[in-house]
């Protein structure tokens, strides 16, 4: 004998069948797990993390404090210069930790200013499509052959070295592969055939767009931004490295390595400390970036 | 082929217009001037030094001056660098970074494609985890980092290489060259193994390629003679973006090694408001970018025939 439902009983039915299965962010999360250099990367950004928020707070000593009595002194246990200190007397670790949050606070932001420029325009093209789509993406293709450094270089002599000109000139640079990936994403979901059948089926569309498209275009995005920010952080140390960055006496990670690169005769720790740092942080992202590459999208395994 | 080859001039050289537009009219917002000094000159001299240099007219007016000569080939001289002219400066810098540019573009190409294969062809195995290791080591390690790392320990530690750039002396001498090549060509190979060991995994899947050793081909000819020419394509289309790296890259590197390039002179050039060195730098790279990325394309098409250029 087979029980009858109202239609909200089944739609219910449905929805708790539709919760319990595993979704492709559950397999994604498993095969993420299973990655022990992902996962030790995570562990280990989450450390640095904390010790550039909550550990520059609580460290011993102040980023911008100078004893002038104490100029490039080795590292040592002694007032806990542990790293040392660089050619002004301040303390490395303090330095260190001040720059790494910098470092990665341009990162998230640059990041998510080149994702709204690049989802915006990417899925602009993709959805209307026609002649709309080839000039917007032939815009794109001539900025890429376009050398940016020298316009982001302009742009910061131009306008002072503001941080928060950095995060929209390094933004405005990296949205291009963006927009390609999402116009992408968006022309072949259009005419997929479960977006079909959901629209048969009688699923309204925003449940549409909230169980089918964004799910399908969110993979590669989020892919896309964790392989980004060590790209961002990359480009904010170059221009530091080249004096056009921060400025003293707040620092960035690029900033310390141009320090560190002039002063490596007579004090290499000021060097080794932040390019060590510096390549452990981009360890961790682009591990946790493949990571989840080979997660969400696995064919390429 | 010509049609294709005249139709992305036909968009290169507008494209290179706004270039030189854009760069020339940002240069000048720039607050501070080429002879702003730390002493203030009298006003009158100044006035002087602007008016030799054309820079009392109105800026519409220079901007028309600047590409008159440009268009007669002539970059006009350096602002700061006495009795020099961009183009002289230009013409002594240029053979430093293209020299680098050039070997770390070979060196990264030969290395890269080598490895690639190697883990590709032994997937899975220890040489495959060693290369992409490698690899993930020339990610994520930048050249400004790597370049005084390198300085630090071969030439200052083991002193087996000069440090402090070029000797005006001798000019380009190998040694004075090699670590600044292979911290340029660093990042590159890591780049270019990563895609030649994917596109290698896909191709040896392939049928033909099965065909070719059911045939009895060696296993050295059907890698070198087939798998290698559909593998490399990726890597192709990866040279404009290449090239564009290189040269951004130089721009550290010269200072890193202090190697007198036109990197480094772009630098700063452009913190010392030099209008007309900066321009010259970013024509010079701007042209240079865009006709590598053409010569890409078309290397793509030739070495794949499916690409048709009529479309």
């Amino acid at each position: 004998m087979t029980t009858l439902y109202t239609p909200k009983e089944k739609a219910e039915l449905i929805e708790k069948a539709a919760v319990q299965g595993r979704s492709l962010w559950d397999d994604a999360r498993v095969r993420l797990m299973r990655n022990k250099a992902a996962v030790t990367s995570m562990i280990v950004l989450a450390i640095l993390v904390f010790l550039a928020t909550i550990g520059q707070l609580l460290w011993v000593h102040d980023y911008d404090t100078i004893y002038r009595d104490r100029v490039w002194i080795a590292p040592t246990m002694d007032n806990w210069h542990i790293l040392g200190t660089d050619a002004q007397g301040r303390d490395m670790v303090a330095r260190i930790l001040v720059g790494l949050g910098v470092s990665l606070m341009v990162g998230i932001v640059a990041t998510f200013v080149s994702l709204l420029i690049g989802v915006t325009w990417g899925a602009t093209a993709g959805f209307i499509g026609g002649k709309v789509d080839q000039v917007m993406m032939r815009f794109v293709d001539i900025l890429y052959s376009l050398p940016f450094i020298f316009f982001v270089i302009i742009l910061m002599v131009t306008f002072g070295r503001n941080i928060v000109l950095i995060f929209v000139a390094i933004g405005a640079v990296e949205w291009l592969t963006m927009a390609r990936i999402v116009r992408g994403q968006t022309i072949a979901l259009k005419g997929m055939e479960f977006v079909e059948a959901a629209h048969a089926a009688g699923v309204s569309r925003p449940k549409i767009i909230q169980r089918h498209i964004i799910p399908n275009v969110l993979g590669p995005v989020v892919v896309y931004v964790t392989l980004m920010i060590p790209v961002v952080i990359l480009a904010e140390s170059f221009l530091s490295f080249l004096g056009l960055g921060v400025q003293e006496p707040l620092t960035s990670l690029g900033r310390l390595i141009s320090a560190g690169a002039q002063d490596m005769e007579p004090a290499p720790w000021t060097l080794i400390g932040p390019a060590v740092t510096m390549m452990v942080t981009l360890f961790c992202l682009n591990f946790i970036g493949d990571g989840l590459r080979d997660a969400i999208d696995p064919k390429d395994r | 082929m010509l049609g294709f080859v005249l139709r992305r001039f036909s968009v290169a050289f507008p494209t290179i217009l706004v270039i030189i537009t854009v760069a020339f009219f940002m240069m000048r917002v720039a607050p501070g001037g080429p002879f702003d000094l730390e002493r203030p000159m009298p006003e009158e001299t100044r006035q002087v030094i602007l008016a030799s240099y054309g820079l009392d007219k109105p800026l519409i007016f220079q901007y028309f001056d600047y590409m008159g000569n440009l268009f007669q080939g002539d970059l006009g001289p350096s602002l700061k660098l006495r009795d020099k002219d961009v183009a002289e400066i230009i013409a002594e810098g240029f053979p430093v970074s293209a020299t680098i540019g050039l070997f770390s573009m070979l060196l990264a190409i030969g290395l890269g494609t080598l490895l690639g294969s190697i883990a590709a062809l032994r997937q899975n195995s220890g040489t495959d985890f060693s290369v992409m290791t490698f690899a993930m080591v020339g990610i994520s390690i930048p050249p400004f980092v790597m370049g005084p790392i390198l300085a630090l320990v071969f030439g200052l530690y083991l002193g087996l290489v000069p440090t402090g750039g070029l000797d005006p002396r001798y000019g380009m001498t190998p040694d004075r060259l090699i670590l600044p090549v292979i911290t340029l060509a660093l990042p590159q190979i890591a780049i270019i193994a990563r895609l030649m060991r994917a596109s290698m995994i896909e191709v040896v899947r392939s049928n033909y390629i099965r065909t070719a050793r059911a045939k009895g081909l060696s296993a050295p000819a059907v890698i070198i003679r087939h798998a290698l020419r559909s593998a490399i394509l990726p890597l192709v289309s990866y040279l404009g973006p290449a090239s564009a790296a290189v040269i951004s890259g130089s721009l550290v590197i010269e200072r890193v090694f202090q190697l007198p390039g036109i990197g480094k002179h772009f630098v700063d050039a452009a913190l010392q408001r030099d209008y007309t060195v900066v321009m010259g730098v970013v024509i010079v790279y701007a042209t240079l970018i865009i006709l590598l990325n053409l010569l890409a394309d078309l290397l793509y098409g030739v070495l794949n025939p499916k690409v048709k250029y009529e479309s």
